[in-house]
C-alpha cells in the first residue's frame, strides 16, 4: 500500500532534481534540513530516526543531497523523508516534510476492530509486513 | 522537463559583451581598485578570468564538456592579501557560473581534523557540505600533512578533500593558501594535490612605499589620517619593521596602526582643553614614535635578550 504522508505524498515520486530544488527551497527560506528514516511508517510514529545531525547553515542544497545519497546507501530499503524546521520565534516547528525514499515494496495496514463498554467500537491499525 | 526543448547552439559569442554582461569586469576593477599593488597576481587573476570566460563561451557552444579544474592554490607570506583575493576568486567564479553560490567557507586544520578516531571524517565532511556550491578556501593547508606522526589524523582529511576535488568539481572549488616553501613540500609529499590544482598564484611581499598607501587608505576607512610628520614617522617605521621578526606585511600595518590609535586616544586625554574634528582624526609623530619598533624592535621570544652578554 502506498504510504501518503508529508507533502507532495498524492504525486509521482520526486526524483532527484525535483528533491534538490525542493531543498534549495527550504535553504532560501532558512529552514535547517533534517534527514530521518523509519521501516515503521505508521502515522503515529513521529520519530524516525534521525540521520546524522540536522543541518543549520548550508547554502547549497548539493550537501543536502551528499547525505541522501549516504543514507540512501545504508538504508535503502527504508523510508527516508526529509524535514525543514524553521527556528523562528512564534514558528519553532516542522514547515515542511516529503518522503524521498521507499522500501521496494511497501507494508500495509490491518483494521482491529473491538467492542467495547456496550455498543462502543474502538479502532486501531496494525502494520502489516507484505 | 526541458529535454525536448533542442538546445540551440549559438553561432558566435562576444567575448567582449560577455566580458561585461557577467559582471567580471566589475569584479576585475574592484580588485584594481581596492587592492593596492599585488600587480602579479592581478595580472594571474585576470589571465584566469580570460580562460574561464572562453572556456564557457566553448561549452556553449558545444566545443568543450568537462568542467575546467579550477581548484587553487595561494602562495605568499602572511598578510600579502590571499584571504581578501579568495573572496574576490569566489565572487569571480559565481559571476562565470562555476560556482552556485559563490560564498566563501574559509578553514584551517582544526576545522578539519579531529581529535580522535572517527571524529575527522564527520568534521571534514561538515565542512564540504557547507562549502558546496562555493569556494573552500583552506589557510595554512601544509598543517593538514604531518610526515613526522603517521597515524595523524590530517591524511584521513586529506583523503577525503581529494575524492571531494575530482568527484565533486561542478559543486564547489578548493583553494588552498599558505607560505612558499612549506606548500611546496606540502605538494611534494602530496602529489594528488599538485595534480589536481590548476592554477598556482603566488603573493609577493608589499614594497614599502605599497605598505604605505596601503597605511593611508586603512586610516581613511577609519575615518583617520596622518600628518604631515605622521606620516613621515610610518615610512620610517615600515623600513624598521620590515627587518625585524614576525612581519605579517599589511597585518602588521594594521596592528601598527591599531596601537597608534590607542596612543592617541591617550595622549588627547591626557591633553587639556577641548579638542576639535580636526585634533580627533590626525595620526601624529607622537603616536608613532614611541613604538617599540623604533627603539630595536620587538623582541617576542626573548631570543634578543638571551644572547645578551
Amino acid at each position: 500500500m502506498r504510504i501518503t504522508q508529508g507533502c507532495f505524498s498524492f504525486l509521482p515520486d520526486l526524483d532527484d532534481a525535483q528533491i534538490s530544488a525542493q531543498v534549495e527551497y527550504i535553504l532560501s527560506k532558512e529552514w535547517a534540513v533534517g534527514i530521518e528514516y523509519t521501516d515503521e511508517p505508521h502515522p503515529r510514529n513521529t520519530y524516525w530516526e534521525m540521520w546524522g545531525h540536522p543541518m543549520f547553515d548550508l547554502k547549497d542544497a548539493k550537501g543536502v543531497m551528499m547525505e541522501l545519497e549516504e543514507c540512501r546507501k545504508a538504508h535503502g530499503d527504508s523510508y527516508i523523508r526529509i524535514n525543514a524546521f524553521d527556528s523562528t520565534r512564534g514558528w519553532e516547528t516542522v514547515m515542511m516534510s516529503f518522503i524521498v525514499n521507499r522500501p521496494a515494496q511497501e507494508p500495509s495496514f490491518r483494521t482491529w476492530r473491538q467492542e467495547v463498554d456496550g455498543r462502543s467500537m474502538r479502532y486501531t491499525h496494525e502494520l502489516v509486513a507484505r | 522537463m526541458d529535454g525536448d526543448v533542442s538546445e540551440r547552439v549559438p553561432a558566435s559569442v562576444d567575448l567582449k559583451e560577455q566580458y561585461e554582461s557577467s559582471g567580471v569586469r566589475e569584479v576585475l576593477d574592484e580588485l584594481d581598485r581596492e587592492l593596492i599593488g599585488l600587480a602579479p597576481v592581478k595580472q594571474r587573476i585576470r589571465e584566469t578570468a580570460a580562460l574561464l570566460l572562453v572556456d564557457r563561451a566553448r561549452r556553449e557552444m558545444g566545443l568543450a564538456h568537462e568542467t575546467p579544474t579550477l581548484h587553487m592554490s595561494f602562495t605568499g607570506n602572511p598578510g600579502t592579501g590571499k584571504t581578501t583575493v579568495a573572496l574576490k576568486m569566489a565572487g569571480l567564479l559565481h559571476r562565470l557560473g562555476y560556482v552556485r553560490k559563490g560564498h566563501l567557507v574559509s578553514v584551517t586544520r582544526d576545522d578539519l581534523v579531529g581529535q580522535y578516531i572517527g571524529h575527522t571524517a564527520p568534521k571534514t565532511k561538515e565542512v564540504l557540505k557547507k562549502a558546496m556550491g562555493g569556494v573552500l578556501f583552506i589557510d595554512e593547508a601544509y598543517y593538514l600533512y604531518k610526515p613526522d606522526n603517521e597515524r595523524d589524523y590530517g591524511q584521513e582529511a586529506i583523503e577525503i578533500l581529494l575524492q571531494v576535488m575530482e568527484n565533486n568539481r561542478d559543486d564547489l572549488v578548493v583553494i588552498m593558501a599558505g607560505y612558499a616553501d612549506r606548500m611546496d613540500r606540502f605538494f611534494a609529499a602530496n602529489p594528488g594535490f599538485r595534480s589536481r590544482i590548476a592554477h598556482h598564484i603566488e603573493f609577493p611581499d608589499y614594497t614599502d612605499e605599497e605598505l604605505g598607501r596601503i597605511s593611508e587608505t586603512m586610516l581613511e576607512v577609519q575615518g583617520y589620517r596622518f600628518d604631515e610628520a605622521g606620516r613621515a614617522a610610518m615610512e620610517e617605521y615600515i623600513r624598521l619593521r620590515r627587518a625585524q621578526p614576525h612581519f605579517a606585511n599589511a597585518r602588521s600595518i594594521r596592528n601598527a596602526l591599531d596601537r597608534a590609535r590607542l596612543r592617541q586616544a591617550n595622549r588627547l586625554f591626557e591633553g587639556d582643553g577641548p579638542v576639535d574634528a580636526a585634533t580627533l582624526s590626525t595620526i601624529s609623530e607622537a603616536d608613532i614614535r614611541p613604538s617599540r619598533v623604533f627603539s630595536g624592535g620587538l623582541d617576542i621570544d626573548g631570543s634578543r635578550k638571551r644572547d645578551e652578554p
